[in-house]
């Protein structure tokens, strides 16, 4: 765990040594805070429901720009052949670098907290759906970071990891909104499979392990698929 | 210390490594020769366990690297070609970081980069961007990196590629030095570096090891015929077949005039003889004036290119 703990942190640091965290957490507070302004007085109720949706929505550009490079860096410098040759395990890696690319997001997320203080100060926001609101914004991060780390495995080009990743995330958003054009047995399926279906559910406040397993079960897939994509370069 | 049994490795369908097999003693340092694509790297990067084998088995230590891969890892200090670094970090959390990795005591570690900053030279830039150095620097603190956990043995995959002559020479006689208390697998196409540095030399190319010896046992067995090249100052024109006729004399190769009376004649010796005393006395006998003479010994460079050229 030290080796993981002690990666991730160097990860952390240079996304603050380089221009890439002070653009990321400004672009997020921007959109997002004017997106939230501009709708709030419209919306005319005290909560971040609006809030949330934009959030989700940025979220689909901004993770696989964020998780583009932390493994097609390595490759494209040749710097992973250093670090496999440390005595480390695959995932130890993986999971230091997923961890470091974590903070960073969930950092940004929280400092739109900001906007619960406005809220509060307007009305009374319901405290269970905002945590719930939160949580599940946190969770699909997890998912969302858990493909762009992938992508990022599986090529030395951070572009075609970037694109790869969006792709499939949008894939993964746009599942429930498509719902509709299928017939039932396919639409509960895709329903399922679809992240922001399990975010109203627990952005209600409800939280349900069944949701979270969902949330849970994409990362570990993602992340098992990224350690497996790593081992392969001994086989090759 | 280092066994390689029957080494094979296939990248797709090209064979890269063909059947090697070795074995290196501790604390001989060992160069690893041969022409670009010949296998070094994918060796190298077998024992390092960066690549796994397609089959035969390499042993550090009694360690697989299959089964028992971090153990090997441990034991093992490596720069690969091109020493590749993490240019936005500064040298010295840089050594810090590697240090974590390799989970070290702690109260080693300060004491540990100290002793490595030292012997690699890199008091003056270590708060420097690993970015902003030169290349020479750069190796060093790919050298430093590859000391920081006290390995006994340790990997460097062509070290002194794109320094300049200084520059190799002070990365030469650091791995000279290292060489006194550590394995040492050097790999280089440079031969000159090989035989100042290495007390065996591998020669492998094409997947195959062609030869195994320190450099003198080399030179030794594969010693061709001497090359005796002379100038001198003569006025009997006969004087290049007196020189054709002396005992020992196998051919002459060359003759040609460098200016009035002037010659330069380049000879080729019977195997195993050395006629250059019965040079002198025709010399002498012939009232010539002898200018220069040289003696051209196989270099491991003859021998390298003996055993590595493709055989057309």
């Amino acid at each position: 765990m030290q080796q993981v703990l002690a990666l991730a942190r160097k990860e952390f640091r240079s996304y603050f040594d380089s221009p890439v965290a002070y653009v990321v957490i400004t672009l997020f507070l921007l959109i997002a805070g004017w997106q939230f302004s501009t709708s709030l007085f419209l919306s005319n109720s005290p909560d971040l429901r609006t809030l949330f949706s934009i959030v989700r929505f940025i979220l689909l550009f901004f993770i696989p720009a964020v998780s583009m490079r932390l493994i097609s860096e390595e490759k494209r410098l040749g710097t992973i052949e250093l670090l496999l040759t440390l005595p480390i395990k695959e995932w130890q890696l993986v999971l230091g670098k997923y961890l470091a690319a974590y903070l960073l997001i969930i950092i940004t997320i929280l400092l739109t907290l900001i906007h619960y203080i406005t809220i509060a100060s307007l009305g009374q926001p319901d405290l269970g759906a905002t945590f719930g609101g939160y949580l599940g914004l946190i969770l699909i991060v997890g998912v969302y970071l858990s493909i762009g780390i992938f992508t990022s495995s599986l090529s030395q080009n951070q572009i075609v990891a970037f694109i790869v990743a969006f792709v499939i995330i949008f894939a993964l958003f746009l599942l429930d909104k498509v719902v509709m054009f299928f017939p039932g047995f396919l639409a509960s399926v895709f329903e399922y499979l679809s992240i922001d279906y399990h975010f109203n559910n627990i952005a209600r406040g409800v939280i349900d392990s069944r949701d979270i397993i969902y949330y849970l079960s994409l990362i570990f897939f993602f992340l098992f698929l990224t350690v497996q994509t790593l081992e392969s370069r001994k086989w090759k | 210390m280092i066994s390689v049994r029957n080494l094979v490795k296939y990248y797709g369908p090209t064979l890269a490594v063909n059947n090697v097999s070795f074995e290196i003693e501790k604390g001989t340092v060992v160069g690893f020769l041969g022409p670009n694509g010949a296998g070094k790297s994918t060796t190298v990067r077998i024992i390092t366990c960066y690549l796994s084998p397609t089959s035969g088995s390499v042993q550090v230590e009694n360690h697989d690297v299959l089964t028992d891969s971090l153990e090997v890892r441990k034991r093992i200090g490596y720069l690969p070609e091109n020493a590749p670094l993490y240019l936005d970090m500064n040298v010295v959390d840089y050594l810090k970081f590697v240090q974590k990795m390799r989970v070290q005591e702690s109260s080693e570690n300060g004491r540990r980069i100290k002793i490595v900053v030292e012997r690699c030279g890199l008091g003056d830039v270590l708060h420097k961007n690993i970015g902003e150095l030169s290349k020479g620097y750069r190796q060093r603190v790919g050298l430093a990196q590859a000391l920081v956990h006290n390995p006994d043995i340790l990997i460097l995959d062509e070290p002194t590629v794109g320094l300049d002559p200084n520059q190799i020479i002070e990365i030469r006689d650091l791995i000279r030095e290292l060489g006194r208390e550590k394995t040492i697998i050097l790999c280089s196409h440079i031969l000159p570096e090989v035989e100042a540095t290495c007390n065996r030399v591998l020669i492998i190319n094409e997947g195959k090891i062609v030869a195994d010896g320190t450099p003198a046992e080399l030179q030794a067995s594969f010693e061709g015929k001497t090359r005796i090249s002379i100038q001198i100052k003569v006025n009997v024109d006969s004087f290049r077949d007196h020189i054709a006729q002396l005992n020992g004399i196998d051919r002459v190769l060359s003759s040609r005039p460098l200016g009035e009376n002037l010659l330069e004649i380049e000879i080729e010796a019977v195997k195993g003889f050395d006629p250059r005393e019965n040079i002198f006395n025709l010399c002498k006998a012939d009232n010539a004036v002898l200018l220069e003479m040289k003696r051209e010994e196989t270099s491991l460079e003859d021998i390298f290119r003996k055993l590595t050229r493709k055989e057309e």
